[in-house]
């Protein structure tokens, strides 16, 4: 078993908010980050695909699909977006790094073919990261 | 769903490693350059994983807040610009960064009750690391 990554970086929007909680608990539980016009991030995005290495292209995943995938469902509809207003996942989930990670683990895992997803990891900054595997 | 957060900090320390139980040829030979007498300095990068299941109210593992305080002041505080070598937790302990590694852990695992620990990494250069998962 090999295990490949690849990297990306978006940047986008979000704030912090959850409607049933009150305003004042909104602050409490979110500090700055409960700012109704947002703030932003430039994200870092670590895609982990796992396979058996193809003896015929001595390739675990062909990285040009992982990356046109990686493209069309994550960062086409993430990069340069206010994850609240724009993001379907974000409608009614808080677009915290966790909620990220989990996200683009199920976009991700759905549509690739040869390899299977092993963790999807997001730097909110580069002193902050999340790693989700999957698991329920 | 499960999912892990890890957070980074810096802090910068002293150290030497010294061995009692050994000759000075000993641990001259064991711990070479870093058993120089009067000690040397590194600017350790910590990272701290905690893992559990994402709130659905709040979308987090636990308060980025919390951790961070914590951190800041049972570790930060403990050990940045010090030298580890005349701090309690290395009387008789030789303060590399493994037996460091573990000293933080404990403390994490110990006081920070918000969220499960799983590891604690430390980077003593760019050229080496370390992590404890506990025992």
């Amino acid at each position: 078993m090999v295990y490949l990554t690849r990297k990306a970086e978006f940047s986008a929007s979000h704030y912090y908010h959850n409607p049933d909680f009150t305003t004042e608990e909104n602050v409490r539980v979110f500090g700055k980050c409960a700012n109704p016009n947002g703030h932003g991030h430039n994200y870092t995005l670590e895609v982990t695909v796992k396979g058996e290495v193809d003896p015929r292209s001595g390739f675990v995943v062909d990285l040009k699909q992982l990356k046109e995938t990686m493209h069309r469902e994550v960062l086409d509809v993430l990069d340069h977006r206010f994850l609240n207003k724009e993001v379907p996942e974000f409608l009614t989930r808080i677009p915290t790094t966790e909620n990220l990670a989990i996200a683009i683990w199920q976009r991700l895992a759905p549509k690739l073919k040869a390899a299977q997803l092993h963790r999807v990891r997001v730097y909110e900054t580069p002193d902050l990261f999340v790693d989700f595997y999957g698991e329920a | 769903m499960k999912a892990y957060l890890t957070r980074r900090y810096m802090f910068s320390a002293s150290h030497r490693l010294h061995s009692d139980v050994m000759s000075e040829e000993e641990n001259v030979a064991t711990y070479g350059r870093c058993n120089n007498p009067h000690g040397h300095g590194h600017n350790y990068a910590l990272e701290v994983t905690v893992g559990g299941p994402v709130d659905e109210r709040t979308g987090m593992i636990c308060d980025l807040a919390d951790l961070d305080g914590f951190v800041q002041r049972e570790v930060l505080d403990r050990f940045d610009v010090q030298n580890l070598n005349m701090l309690p937790d290395f009387a008789s302990l030789v303060p590399t960064t493994e037996n460091l590694s573990a000293v933080i852990y404990d403390i994490v695992h110990r006081g920070f009750k918000s969220a499960h620990l799983e590891k604690v990494r430390i980077e003593e250069t760019m050229m080496n690391s370390f992590e404890y998962r506990g025992k």
